[in-house]
């Protein structure tokens, strides 16, 4: 039996939260003693391919006619579901990004099927299972896909970890023909603007410092920034300061903004509103630096700070500098 | 332009969530039902699309209970001319593809230039039925929409992604999916809650889908929900107190030595 994964191109690398579901694609596989095949979809590049391998499919497709150098939701789950079809899979495995959400969605509707959406655990014996948060985390459902389709699978993104690469690991690599007319182009994408420059991206960061109203306003979210830039961290916000305008939502943390679980989140005067805590509180750490010590957002951390953010923040950019350069 | 509109009514975001007898679904006695936030800017979105061109119908469906009529005022009071209930004891339990082909079945003899949706519906937090309906129809998409203009025969719309905006063009008709920063949405106003009891609000069941039973609901889905827990409790963390550059300095060394994560 096999396991199909897509692995995303992005500037012709490869996506590092498709190369999670690959590494969990062949976890699955050693057990089960089924097979790996990885969809590379876009231009990659010869780079993108050898570290593909590296994560040990045993055979990768590759789909980079020109009319995937631009993505299309409609031809790349054409290329998915052929790939799907032709490999016969049992199950296809593709990262929860806002790529991998669209392609899997449309092409699970080719199957005739659902999707297993955001999963972060999965339990594959006899009968698919797994265990997705509902409600931004506030709870957990756990899902069953029924037999007679393949499982279609999106893999929440931080959450299953990289395999260990196997550097000399030679998969089958072959190209991926696919038929795309006029008919599957009816919308694809003309330009990306990159907006994250000197900033990681929330998502995919191992580690977020957050800012909320504690800070008074915009002009001192600096402090945020300079403890995200000492640890190599991702900048975020909660929605108060988001709506007051202080910084742009794509920063905002919780239910109506970005769901993420970082290994370490620190939250920096976020009293931590039901709403804000859904969306991080699967983070494996959690610091909270507030005044207020009866703020919710102390009840759910690790390590917390009772005391001002304008002091506390600059000390400790200053002691984690210090730590990191010793 | 002919916009249909896909709302979903979910909890209000700040509810707190508990399980309900049964283990498959929350306890719904303390809920406070809202249409989900991504569809409101849908809405706003298609209400300025037909404000600017001076022309069309902006059409709002929900598939639910009952207390869906309520959302549904709502929408025809904040502006929408038209409101479909999809309704049947059939759709209980229906997954993501389920749910596509009852909102798919429910267009047809509808003309339209935008299917409009909001990028995920609360709760569920699943993001498939969007592109799902889009399969279905054979249209194009674009889904996590922050920026949209509505030219002739097609629309530009710029989606957010991680750490970069795409621009995606597409031909109507077009699948479409907001994300928040689309809009501001308005309020019902007190004339619009008034002119709302007049529009029509149509009631439509599996029969009238031209749907099968094992179609839709558990029946006919691939996906079920098979329990609904609650996140384990965390255990209590250590807080310190007292001089900022001493406890700076204590937290520094626990993440360091404690929880090694910097």
């Amino acid at each position: 039996m096999i396991i199909v994964t897509l692995i995303e191109v992005r500037d012709g690398a490869a996506k590092k939260s498709s190369l999670e579901a690959l590494s969990e694609a062949r976890r699955q596989a050693d057990k089960r003693g089924s097979t790996v095949t990885a969809v590379v979809i876009g231009s990659p590049s010869a780079e993108a391919i050898t570290r593909t391998s590296t994560f040990r499919p045993d055979r990768i497709l590759v789909a980079d006619d020109a009319v995937f150098a631009n993505y299309s939701a409609q031809a790349y789950a054409k290329a998915l579901d052929q790939a799907v079809k032709q490999e016969n899979a049992e199950a296809v495995f593709v990262s929860a990004s806002a790529m991998g959400k669209e392609v899997v969605a449309r092409t699970a509707a080719k199957s005739q099927t659902s999707v297993l959406a955001d999963v972060v655990s999965i339990d594959w014996q006899t009968s698919f299972k797994a265990q997705r948060p509902v409600y931004s985390g506030k709870a957990y459902a756990q899902v069953e896909a029924k037999p007679g389709t393949p499982a279609f699978v999106s893999l929440r993104p931080n959450v299953f970890p990289l395999g260990e690469a196997a550097p000399d690991h030679k998969p089958d690599v072959q190209k991926l023909a696919v038929s795309i007319g006029a008919d599957d182009l009816k919308g694809k994408v003309t330009e990306t603007h990159k907006t994250v420059t000197e900033t990681v991206e929330l998502a995919e960061a191992e580690i977020i410092v957050s800012g909320g109203r504690g800070l008074k306003g915009p002009e001192h979210f600096h402090l945020v920034k300079e403890l995200a830039q000492v640890l190599g961290a991702a900048m975020g916000a909660s929605r108060a300061v988001v709506d007051a305008g202080w910084i742009d939502h794509q920063f905002q943390v919780g239910q109506t903004g970005k769901v993420v679980s970082p290994t370490l989140y620190i939250a920096c005067g976020i009293s931590g509103a039901i709403q804000h805590l859904a969306g991080m509180s699967s983070s494996k750490y959690i610091v909270a630096i507030n005044k207020d010590p009866d703020a919710p957002i102390f009840k759910i951390a690790n390590y917390g700070i009772v005391g001002d953010v304008f002091q506390i923040l600059p000390a400790l950019t200053e002691e984690i500098r210090k730590l990191k350069s010793e | 332009m002919n916009i249909i509109v896909f709302l979903k009514q979910v909890p209000d975001t700040a509810s707190r969530i508990r399980i309900g007898a049964g283990g498959k679904n929350i306890d719904e006695s303390d809920i406070t039902w809202v249409i989900s936030p991504y569809d409101e800017y849908a809405l706003e979105e298609a209400l300025k699309i037909k404000e600017s061109k001076g022309t069309g119908k902006v059409t709002v469906i929900s598939m639910g209970p009952e207390r869906v009529t309520a959302a549904l005022r709502n929408a025809l009071a904040t502006g929408a001319d038209e409101a479909v209930h999809l309704i049947d004891p059939t759709f209980e339990g229906s997954d993501a593809f389920a749910t596509a082909k009852i909102l798919a079945a429910s267009l047809k003899n509808r003309s339209y230039d935008i299917l409009f949706f909001g990028k995920t519906g609360v709760g569920m937090d699943q993001s498939q039925v969007p592109s799902m309906v889009a399969e279905l129809l054979n249209l194009p998409q674009v889904t996590q929409i922050a920026k949209l203009e509505v030219g002739d025969g097609k629309v530009i719309a710029h989606r957010e992604i991680e750490g970069a905006t795409e621009t995606v063009e597409a031909s109507l008709p077009v699948v479409l999916a907001a994300e928040k920063g689309l809009n501001e949405p308005r309020y019902p106003s007190l004339k619009g809650i008034m002119a709302a009891k007049k529009k029509p609000l149509e009631v439509v069941n599996l029969a009238a889908l031209g749907l099968n039973a094992s179609e839709v609901g558990a029946q006919g889905s691939q996906v079920v929900l098979t329990s609904l827990s609650l996140p384990p409790e965390r255990a209590a963390g250590k807080i310190l107190q007292g001089d900022p550059r001493e406890t700076a300095k204590q937290l520094a060394a626990l993440l360091r030595n404690e929880a090694k994560v910097i």
